[in-house]
C-alpha cells in the first residue's frame, strides 16, 4: 500500500512548489531547516499516536503529558540537582508509566481509549498547573546540561538534531511495524481483535505495548520541547498537540477504526501539516487562519481518501464475485 | 394500506374457528445453489395455534421471513383476507396484523416498556415540536400489560426486565398493533419452566380472543401442549400435518426425519488410539447446573450433534480457552490441560475452527498468507523479525494442498468464497502441529464441492492421528462423516451412538431429550 504515501508525497511537492513559486523564500535553506526542526519535534510523538491508532485506540493526553513531563524534567534538573542523564531517564520512564496505566485501564477494565486518555488530558494538565502554581518554569541556575542541550537542540552540518533523531526513530519503528511479529500483531488486533485472540495472539499485551510506546515517545518529545521553548508555561505548553498527532496519522493513512497505517505515511502526514503552517507564515496569510487552513486540507484529504477506498471496495466486490464463480466451477470432482 | 380490505370487525362476530384469514400458497425460495423452500403451503384460521416444527435448516425461519415481508419468495403467493400478494413488505405485513416475537428479542434496553411498545409510532403533541406524549403512551400500555397479567409497569426500563418479561413486552407490542397472528420463534429457549407455563397460558388467552399463534419450537412437549395443529417441514417441504389428536412425540419425530442420506463416509485407515482429549464434568456459564463428559480419541472423528442452543459451541469454546469453565477438568493424552486463553490451548496443540469464521476465524482484510501465519509467526521469525519469504512458502504449500482457489496468497481473505475462506482457516492450523482440532459447523454456507473436500481433509487428519471433534447441525454431515456421535440436549450429553446405531431418528430423539427405546415401544 505505497500508493497512499506516494500520493501524499506528491501533494507535499505540489503545495511546496506552488509556495516556492509565490514566495521563493519558502525554499531558502534557513526556512527548510527550520521546517525540518518543526517536523522533527512534532513527528516524534505523532509516531507513538500512530501505533495507538493502529490498534483501534486513540491517545488524547499527549499535549498534557508534554507539559507535565516537561515540568518534571525541569524540576529534577533545576530544583533537585539531578544530573541530566538521570533526569532524562526518569522523564522517559514517567511517560512509559502513564502509557502503561492507559493501556491497563483500557485492556483490564475495558474502558474506552477516548475516555481514558481524555481524563489523562485533564488530569496531567491540572497536576502540572497545580504543582507549579501556574508559573512558567525555566532553566534558572541549572548547570552542566550543555551536552544534553546540544543533543536536543543542536545541529550537525546545519541539520537540526530533532530531525535526525526523528529519522532514526522512524527507521527503527518502520522495521518494528512492518517487519516484526509485534507489528503484525498490531495490525491483526486493530483489524479484528477477536480473530487475533482466536489465533493465540496476546491481544491485551499488544495493546498495552502500543500505549507504552506512545508514552515513551511523548516522554522523549517532552525533553526536546523543553529545549525548544526553553521554558514551560504549564497552562499552554503542548496545548492541542495530540490533535496535530492525530491529524498527521490520519493524513498519513491511519484509519481511526484501526488496522491501517504506515510509518512513512505518519511522517509524511506531519511534513504536510508543518508545510501548511509554514506556508501560512511565508505567504502572508493571516496567522489567525492557521487552524482553518489545516482543517480544510485535512478534510479534503480525508474526502479524497474515502473516495479512493470506495473504488477499492468496488474492486473487491468484483474480485470476490469472480472468486465465487471460480469456486463454483467444478475444479475437482466432488466425492 | 390502500388495497387491504378491512373485514376484521365483520369476521370477529363469527364464532367459527375454521375461518381462514391467512394463506401461504406454494411458497418457494431459492438461493444460488440452495433451495430453502420448495413449494410450501400453509393456512391459518382465526385464533388458531399452529405448530411449525422441523430440523435445523428445514425452512421454518425462511417461511416466517416470507410471511413477515422480510424476504420475497421466488414463487408462490400470500393471501390475506382473500387478497393475493406476490410478496409482502414489512409495513404490509404489520398492517395485516402479522407480528413477531423474536428469538433474539428486538427491544431497546435503554428505553422503558411503553416507549418500546410505541417505538416508531409515538403519539405526539406540541405541533412542530413533535414532543412525545408519555402520558398517553403509558395509559395505553397499562391495559395491555394487565391483559397479559404481568408484574411490571409501563415505566419500567427494559434493561431491568428478565427475558420472560421482555417477551411479554414484545407480545404487548404485538397486541397494540392489533396483531391477528403472533409468530413465536423458539420463544421458550431461554425461559424457566414456570415462565414457559405462563407463556403457554398467555397463548391460550390470546387464542380465546381470536389472536392466532404460529409456534416454532424444538421442544415437542410444548408443541404438544399448546398447538391445535402441527405442520412439519423437512428440507424445505411440508412433509406432513398432524391434528391435535395425533400429536405424539413419536409421530412428530418420525415426520421430521426420514430422508435417504447420501453416504459421505470415508472409513478410517486404522482404529483410533486409546487416549485423546477427555472432558470430565465440565460445567459452563450457559448451563450452570449441567455437566458435560465426553472424550474424543486420537485418530477418530467424533460428531457432536444437538439442536441449536444445546450447549455444543460453549463446550468447544471452553476447551479452546475462550471462556473459563465453572468447574470440571480437561485432559489431553492423559495429562491435565490448563487453558486460560486460546493462546494456552494453541500451545498444547488444541485448535478451534470457529463457527463464525468472518468474526473469529479470519482477519478478513489481511492477505491469505498473513492469516495462515498469524498463529505461528514465531516459527517464521528470527529475533522477533519476520523472515522474508518464509511465511509465503508455507502459505503457498497450504494453498496447493488445500486447493484454495485464489490467484496468489497475497490476495485478501475477504475476496474469497466461503469454502475457500474456511480452507484458509484450516491452513492456519494445518501448518502447525495439531493434536486436536475442533470444527464448529465446518461447512456452514459452503457449497457442495468444497464440502466434500473439507470432509476428505478431516479424514486425512484423523488418519494422521489427530483427534477431531466436529460440531454440526447438519444431519447429513453428522451421520455421514463421524465415526461416533455424541448428542447434546440442554447442556448435557444425552447419549452416544456407535456407527451401527447411526440414524437420523436416533440422533433426533437424543437431541430432543428422548430415550431411543421409548420410541421403539411407541412403534410397536
Amino acid at each position: 500500500m505505497l500508493k497512499k504515501e506516494l500520493g501524499l508525497a506528491l501533494l507535499i511537492l505540489v503545495i511546496g512548489g506552488v509556495s516556492a513559486f509565490i514566495n521563493p523564500q519558502f525554499i531558502s535553506q534557513v526556512n527548510l531547516l527550520n521546517l525540518s526542526n518543526q517536523i522533527g519535534l512534532f513527528g516524534l510523538f505523532a509516531l507513538g499516536e500512530g501505533f495507538v491508532i493502529i490498534t483501534g485506540g486513540i491517545d488524547l493526553s499527549i499535549g498534557s503529558m508534554l507539559a507535565l513531563l516537561g515540568i518534571i524534567f525541569l524540576d529534577l534538573l533545576v530544583n533537585h540537582g539531578f544530573g541530566w542523564p538521570l533526569a532524562l531517564a526518569i522523564t522517559v520512564a514517567g511517560g512509559a508509566l502513564l502509557g502503561l496505566i492507559h493501556g491497563l485501564l483500557i485492556t483490564r477494565l475495558k474502558l474506552q481509549p477516548f475516555v481514558v486518555t481524555l481524563c489523562g488530558l485533564l488530569l496531567y494538565r491540572g497536576i502540572a498547573r497545580w504543582y507549579t502554581q501556574d508559573s512558567t518554569q525555566g532553566f534558572g541556575y541549572a548547570t552542566d546540561y550543555d551536552r544534553l542541550e546540544w543533543l536536543m537542540s543542536g545541529r550537525t552540518f546545519d541539520i537540526p538534531h530533532t530531525f535526525i533523531f526523528l529519522l532514526i526513530v522512524a527507521a527503527i519503528l518502520a522495521v518494528v511495524l512492518h517487519k516484526s511479529m509485534f507489528g503484525r500483531y498490531l495490525f491483526a488486533v486493530g483489524k479484528n481483535e477477536e480473530a487475533a485472540r482466536f489465533s493465540g495472539i496476546p491481544t491485551s499485551r499488544v495493546i498495552v505495548a502500543a500505549y507504552v510506546l506512545a508514552g515513551v515517545l511523548t516522554g522523549l518529545s517532552s525533553v526536546f520541547f523543553v529545549f525548544y521553548t526553553q521554558s514551560v508555561a504549564p497552562s499552554a505548553h503542548g496545548n492541542f498537540y495530540e490533535l496535530y498527532a492525530i491529524a498527521a496519522a490520519v493524513l498519513g493513512g491511519c484509519s481511526l477504526r484501526g488496522g491501517e497505517g504506515s510509518i512513512l505515511g505518519i511522517v509524511l502526514g506531519m511534513v504536510l501539516l508543518q508545510v501548511l503552517q509554514n506556508l501560512v507564515n511565508i505567504l502572508g496569510i493571516p496567522s489567525s487562519l492557521n487552524f482553518a487552513v489545516m482543517g480544510a486540507v485535512i478534510l479534503l484529504g480525508v474526502i479524497a481518501d474515502r473516495e479512493l477506498q470506495r473504488r477499492r471496495q468496488n474492486k473487491i466486490a468484483l474480485a470476490s464475485a469472480e472468486a465465487r464463480s471460480l469456486a463454483r466451477r467444478p475444479a475437482s470432482a466432488p466425492v | 394500506m390502500p388495497r387491504r380490505a378491512m373485514p376484521r370487525r365483520a369476521t370477529r362476530s363469527s364464532p367459527s374457528m375454521s375461518e381462514i384469514f391467512l394463506e401461504l400458497r406454494s411458497i418457494a425460495k431459492t438461493y444460488p445453489g440452495v433451495i430453502a423452500l420448495d413449494g410450501v403451503s400453509l393456512s391459518l384460521a382465526r385464533g388458531e395455534v399452529l405448530g411449525l416444527i422441523g430440523e435445523n435448516g428445514a425452512g421454518k425461519s425462511t417461511m416466517m421471513k416470507v410471511l413477515g415481508g422480510v424476504i420475497a419468495p421466488t414463487s408462490g403467493s400470500i393471501v390475506i383476507d382473500g387478497v393475493e400478494h406476490a410478496r409482502l413488505t414489512v409495513p404490509q405485513a404489520t398492517a395485516a396484523g402479522i407480528a413477531f416475537v423474536h428469538q433474539e428479542l428486538n427491544l431497546f434496553e435503554n428505553l422503558d416498556v411503553a416507549a418500546n411498545v410505541f417505538i416508531g409510532r409515538e403519539p405526539g403533541f406540541g405541533g412542530l415540536l413533535r414532543l412525545v406524549d408519555e402520558k398517553t403512551m403509558h395509559a395505553r400500555v397499562k391495559p395491555l400489560l394487565a391483559r397479559l397479567g404481568v408484574d411490571f409497569e409501563p415505566s419500567d426500563m427494559v434493561e431491568n426486565l428478565s427475558i420472560a418479561q421482555r417477551q411479554m413486552v414484545e407480545i404487548a407490542k404485538a397486541l397494540s398493533l392489533e396483531a391477528r397472528v403472533i409468530i413465536m420463534d423458539e420463544p421458550t429457549s431461554s425461559l424457566t419452566l414456570t415462565e414457559t407455563d405462563r407463556l403457554l397460558e398467555v397463548i391460550d388467552d390470546l387464542q380465546r380472543n381470536g389472536v392466532a399463534t404460529i409456534y416454532i419450537s424444538h421442544r415437542l412437549g410444548e408443541v404438544k401442549a399448546c398447538c391445535d395443529r402441527v405442520v412439519v417441514l423437512r428440507d424445505g417441504r411440508a412433509v406432513g400435518e398432524l391434528a391435535k389428536s395425533e400429536l405424539t412425540h413419536a409421530a412428530m419425530a418420525r415426520m421430521m426425519i426420514g430422508r435417504d442420506l447420501k453416504s459421505l463416509y470415508i472409513p478410517p485407515k486404522a482404529p483410533p488410539k486409546e487416549t485423546g482429549l477427555t472432558i470430565t464434568n465440565l460445567v459452563t456459564d450457559a448451563f450452570p447446573d449441567r455437566a458435560v463428559t465426553l472424550s474424543v480419541r486420537f485418530g477418530e472423528i467424533l460428531g457432536l450433534a444437538g439442536l441449536v442452543g444445546s450447549g455444543r459451541s460453549t463446550v468447544a469454546q471452553t476447551v479452546f480457552g475462550v471462556q473459563p469453565p465453572l468447574s470440571g477438568s480437561i485432559t489431553l493424552d492423559g495429562a491435565p490441560m490448563s487453558v486460560k486463553s486460546p493462546r494456552d490451548a494453541i500451545a498444547q496443540g488444541v485448535y478451534l475452527i470457529p463457527e463464525d469464521r468472518k468474526r473469529t476465524g479470519l482477519v478478513l482484510d489481511m492477505p491469505i498468507v498473513e492469516n495462515i501465519s498469524l498463529a505461528d509467526l514465531k516459527s517464521h521469525s528470527r529475533a522477533m523479525l519476520i523472515v522474508g519469504g518464509a511465511e509465503q512458502k508455507v502459505a503457498e504449500h497450504q494453498r496447493r494442498a488445500l486447493k484454495i482457489k485464489a490467484n496468489s496468497v497475497e490476495v485478501e481473505a475477504v475476496t474469497l468464497s466461503g469454502g475457500n475462506q474456511q480452507k484458509v482457516v484450516l491452513g492456519k492450523w494445518l501448518s502447525m502441529r495439531p493434536k486436536v482440532i475442533i470444527f464448529d459447523e465446518p461447512t456452514r454456507g459452503i457449497d457442495v464441492g468444497a464440502k466434500a473436500e473439507i470432509y476428505e481433509i478431516m479424514r486425512a487428519l484423523a488418519d494422521s492421528g489427530v483427534a477431531i471433534l466436529m460440531i454440526s447441525s447438519d444431519m447429513e454431515e453428522v451421520i455421514g462423516v463421524s465415526d461416533r456421535i455424541a448428542v447434546m440436549h440442554e447442556g448435557r450429553v444425552s447419549g452416544f451412538l456407535e456407527r451401527e446405531d447411526f440414524s437420523e431418528h436416533n440422533v433426533l430423539m437424543l437431541a430432543v431429550g428422548q430415550k431411543i427405546y421409548e420410541d421403539a415401544a411407541a412403534h410397536a
